[in-house]
């Protein structure tokens, strides 16, 4: 239950992370320098370590996804749902800790 | 040993409001928790109330939230539960609590009448048996074990905010007839659960399969049925 629990609050953290996006991204048309303040604002600190939490949500909503996909088209899906979850955590961690050292030497190191 | 049974006590005729109750009561670890509540009920508060009938884990009538858990209380053993601290019961959730541990079972029902549980056949009937390879036999025997005890469906999440939901024991229940080769209704009940209220709106949180006292795969026969309406035609 908490894997399908912890999927909906990451995506709906993705969803609010592509509207802000799209609202950024649009700028460049409409100020220039709007745009760039924007963009500014995304390389100070505080924003860095918001990228991690963003990075965190799409890794899970995408590897979980997987596992979905799984449990609806593959017959022993069901059967090894649990399996499949430590899976997904197992990947999880595997991909996360090396990119939140790299990803936090970047922001702070300047 | 000693050990404290909390109860959610509920009687409409004295309070709106569900209250806690804290009995304790000297238990075996190898009683039951239905052990405990009959020593509650017997010796200490006659006016607790909970179904129970055959006390075997068979008729399925004492199923209940223990420890945030749906079980059987008949089959739920005072070591299993942790009884160094207080044991939690509450009615299984999603349905009208009527009083203490009994709920209103009819919507439950309801959805199993409506996915046609019985055997649906055309032609003449046969002057013997309808037979049926093994193999036959054994693509639906899981879903056979269902006592209705309605443990899966009120450990759904979706089925607790989601009123007109089938639940996953109806979906069980018609699991049972639709992959039965001796059964002719199986395209009526594909059509029923295809509903926007049907197998579609289970999103496999895998809480009836844990929940199952009879350890039925009930996720497992859901997608079961919602593969068998992809790829039916």
């Amino acid at each position: 239950m908490w894997s399908w629990v912890a999927h909906r609050i990451t995506g709906v953290t993705i969803f609010f992370f592509l509207f802000a996006h799209v609202i950024d991204t649009a700028m460049v048309r409409v100020s220039p320098e709007a745009y760039n303040t924007a963009v500014e604002t995304y390389k100070t600190p505080v924003v860095g370590v918001m990228e991690v939490g963003l990075v965190a949500a799409v890794l899970f909503h995408a590897l979980n996804g997987i596992r979905i996909v799984l449990v609806d088209f593959w017959g022993n899906g069901p059967r090894y749902q649990r399996q499949l979850t430590y899976g997904v955590i197992g990947v999880f961690v595997v991909l996360f800790v090396p990119f939140v050292w790299r990803h936090l030497t970047n922001v702070f190191g300047g | 040993m000693d050990v404290t049974i909390k109860i959610l006590r509920y009687n409409p005729e004295v309070s709106e409001d569900a209250t806690w109750e804290s009995y304790q009561v000297t238990a075996e670890p190898t009683d039951r928790v239905l052990d405990a509540l009959h020593k509650v009920k017997w010796d200490l508060d006659g006016s607790l109330t909970f179904r129970r009938s055959c006390a075997h884990g068979v008729c399925g009538s004492d199923a209940m939230r223990i420890n945030g858990k749906n079980r059987l209380a008949c089959k739920t053993l005072i070591k299993d539960v942790n009884p160094s601290k207080p044991i939690t019961v509450e009615p299984i959730k999603g349905l009208p609590v009527l009083k203490d541990l009994v709920v209103d079972m009819e919507p439950f029902f309801d959805a199993y009448r409506s996915v046609m549980p019985f055997l649906v056949t055309t032609g003449n009937e046969p002057t013997r048996e309808r037979l049926q390879s093994q193999a036959d036999r054994d693509r639906f025997d899981d879903t056979t074990k269902c006592i209705l005890c309605a443990a899966c469906t009120t450990s759904c999440p979706v089925y607790w905010t989601d009123g007109q939901y089938f639940g996953p024991q109806a979906i069980v229940g018609a699991h049972r007839f639709i992959f039965d080769s001796r059964d002719e209704g199986t395209d009526q009940r594909l059509e029923i659960l295809n509903d926007k209220e049907g197998v579609w709106r289970c999103r496999t949180t895998f809480n009836c399969t844990e929940a199952c006292p009879r350890g039925i795969e009930v996720t497992k026969a859901i997608q079961e049925v919602k593969r068998a309406l992809i790829f039916r035609r």
